[in-house]
């Protein structure tokens, strides 16, 4: 039982099982050897319907376990702890041909990910509004701050209806079919042991998206309102939401590294 | 509620007459409602490798009311690679975190070149396996600082490559790492049926007081290409009566040993798993009045 020769049989039916495999009575060890090949793949391939709920009731096993199947055998997990499984889901069936009558399933698979990284993220002490107040006093330090997110917090931006798609899958879904082109946008987010997803107009979704990766308040203002979103960046609201939810854990002034 | 957590310094040992059950997600709103008719509980370690949130929250609770089980499905004992230290590191964080009673891993390898398959896979039995598998245990043992069981597997294939039987190398691997066993009866007796071999050979070649948990668990029936049975572990159903004739033996020989009923899949109301730990513990006291009534 050489593993490189297990491991590899056990993901490809096409390769012959391993030639030390045998049975007591004889019998061809292949049929015994498939034991193996469905346990890990079935195992798996239900790992990844645990992960996208949503998006298996929304295209229907008979599309989404193949696929599953599919992601499985090209992209075992690297690690044992199966909540880490699938990050890279998303990305692959943006490029996986069968599903590219369906606009929107990379987005959705997203969100859904992004639910499960929420729901193990570290418990951080998020900043409340005291907090808040404390570094409103002085104004002329407000541009250079940078304010951290949750970090499993995650801002999920897509050119489909992914959020009210998503939203409609809660409780007894009704049929949905293609998605027309509607941008929406979500943060995904865990506030004490619910995880939410709190649908943002554009120009907020914008303005965390700049925040998350690193810009200053100043900057990620500026660059949300270089875009002119209709409505206009409503920057106290999106801070108060911020915070209403738990979703922001340090605010760093100009000059602190982060 | 009977969540007491027995001394288990206590010279009447009351601990080897445990009978526990799964940690179950779907039971756990009800545990927090009512608790449970269980004396230990076991839960799988890669579940709560996680940085934090309801998982890990569920966990300390329950570690608060009963002796806690940490069963590890992921670290390879058997790979031909060396372990991954990350995964070590996360098993020594969970253990520091809820310290458990008991720590558990198999006989199997589960990983090879990166990839992870999430599975127990079948090692052949010789010099060579014996050398690795004794290695992993006693860099675990030694990382982990603490002593671990070691569980005896189902499988579906035997090799070539095999030189010895499936206790003698567990027991050689006890006696060279000091490890303790986990014996699973129902992998005992898949084992049996899918390898033409009578299950009570392999109890009977373990050290007795090395097996510090037993498991107990259902299986599925299909047939080999030869059309004899093949029995899938696959902790889908109640025990089977013939498990439960193994189980009974295997107390009058061993003496009272805690006990888990294992269900993974197909999982049923916590009742029915309650029930099914009662009738465990119903055998594991009355073994062990047998096993005091007989002098030492």
């Amino acid at each position: 039982m050489n593993q490189p020769g297990f491991a590899a049989a056990l993901l490809d039916p096409a390769q012959a099982v391993p030639a030390d495999l045998l049975a007591w009575n004889g019998s061809d060890p292949t049929t015994r050897f498939a034991v193996y090949r469905n346990n890990v793949i079935t195992s798996l391939m239900a790992a990844l319907a645990d992960t996208f709920p949503v998006l298996r009731q929304w295209v229907g096993p008979e599309f989404f376990d193949p696929m599953a199947r599919c992601y499985v055998c090209e992209h075992p997990p690297a690690s044992p702890v199966l909540t880490d499984y699938g990050d890279g889901f998303a990305d692959w069936a943006s490029i996986f041909e069968p599903a590219a009558g369906l606009p929107g399933l990379a987005d959705l698979a997203r969100l859904e990910r992004a639910r499960v990284r929420a729901c193990h993220a570290a418990d951080l002490q998020p900043l409340n509004t005291d907090d808040l107040a404390h570094r409103l006093v002085d104004p002329a330090a407000l541009p250079g701050a940078r304010l951290v997110l949750h970090p499993g917090a995650t801002v999920i931006r897509s050119a489909f209806p992914v959020v009210s798609l998503w939203a409609a899958h809660q409780g007894d879904p009704a049929h949905i079919g293609p998605l027309p082109h509607q941008p929406e946008a979500a943060l995904v987010h865990r506030n004490g042991d619910d995880v939410l997803v709190l649908p943002l107009a554009p120009a907020t979704a914008q303005f965390l998206h700049a925040l998350a990766t690193g810009q200053t308040l100043g900057q990620a203002v500026a660059e949300t309102e270089a875009a002119a979103p209709e409505p206009p960046l409503d920057l106290a609201a999106s801070l108060a939401l911020l915070i209403r939810h738990g979703a922001l854990v340090a605010w760093h002034p100009p000059g602190d590294t982060p | 509620m009977p969540c007491i957590d027995p001394d288990p310094t206590a010279p009447t040992a009351p601990r080897a007459t445990l009978a526990g059950i799964g940690l179950k997600s779907t039971h756990v709103a009800q545990l927090l409602a009512r608790g449970a008719a269980v004396d230990f509980f076991e839960v799988h370690a890669e579940n709560y490798m996680v940085a934090g949130g309801p998982m890990l929250r569920q966990l300390a609770w329950v570690r608060a009311r009963w002796p806690l089980s940490v069963h590890g499905v992921g670290l390879s004992l058997g790979g031909e690679g060396p372990l991954d230290a990350q995964h070590l590191d996360r098993l020594a964080t969970l253990l520091a975190r809820c310290e458990p009673r008991w720590f558990s891993e198999h006989l199997a390898w589960s990983g090879h070149g990166g990839a992870c398959f999430n599975d127990l896979l079948p090692l052949p039995y010789n010099k060579a396996t014996l050398q690795r598998v004794c290695d992993h245990i006693d860099q675990v043992q030694q990382h982990l600082q603490r002593p671990m069981l070691l569980e005896n597997p189902s499988t579906y294939v035997e090799s070539r490559l095999t030189t010895m039987t499936e206790g003698e190398f567990l027991a050689a691997v006890v006696q060279r790492t000091g490890c303790g066993l986990l014996l699973d009866i129902n992998n005992a007796y898949v084992n049996g049926v899918n390898h033409g071999r009578d299950p009570w050979d392999l109890i009977a070649a373990l050290p007795a007081p090395a097996v510090g948990e037993i498991h107990l668990a259902g299986f599925a029936e299909d047939r080999d290409a030869d059309g004899d049975r093949l029995l899938i572990d696959h902790h889908g159903a109640p025990v089977h009566d013939d498990v439960w004739a193994l189980y009974r033996r295997a107390l009058a020989h061993l003496g009272p040993v805690p006990t888990l009923i294992e269900r993974d899949n197909h999982v049923p109301a916590l009742a029915l798993l309650e029930a099914e730990a009662a009738m465990a513990r119903e055998l594991l006291r009355s073994c062990a009045v047998d096993t005091d009534e007989v002098p030492a």
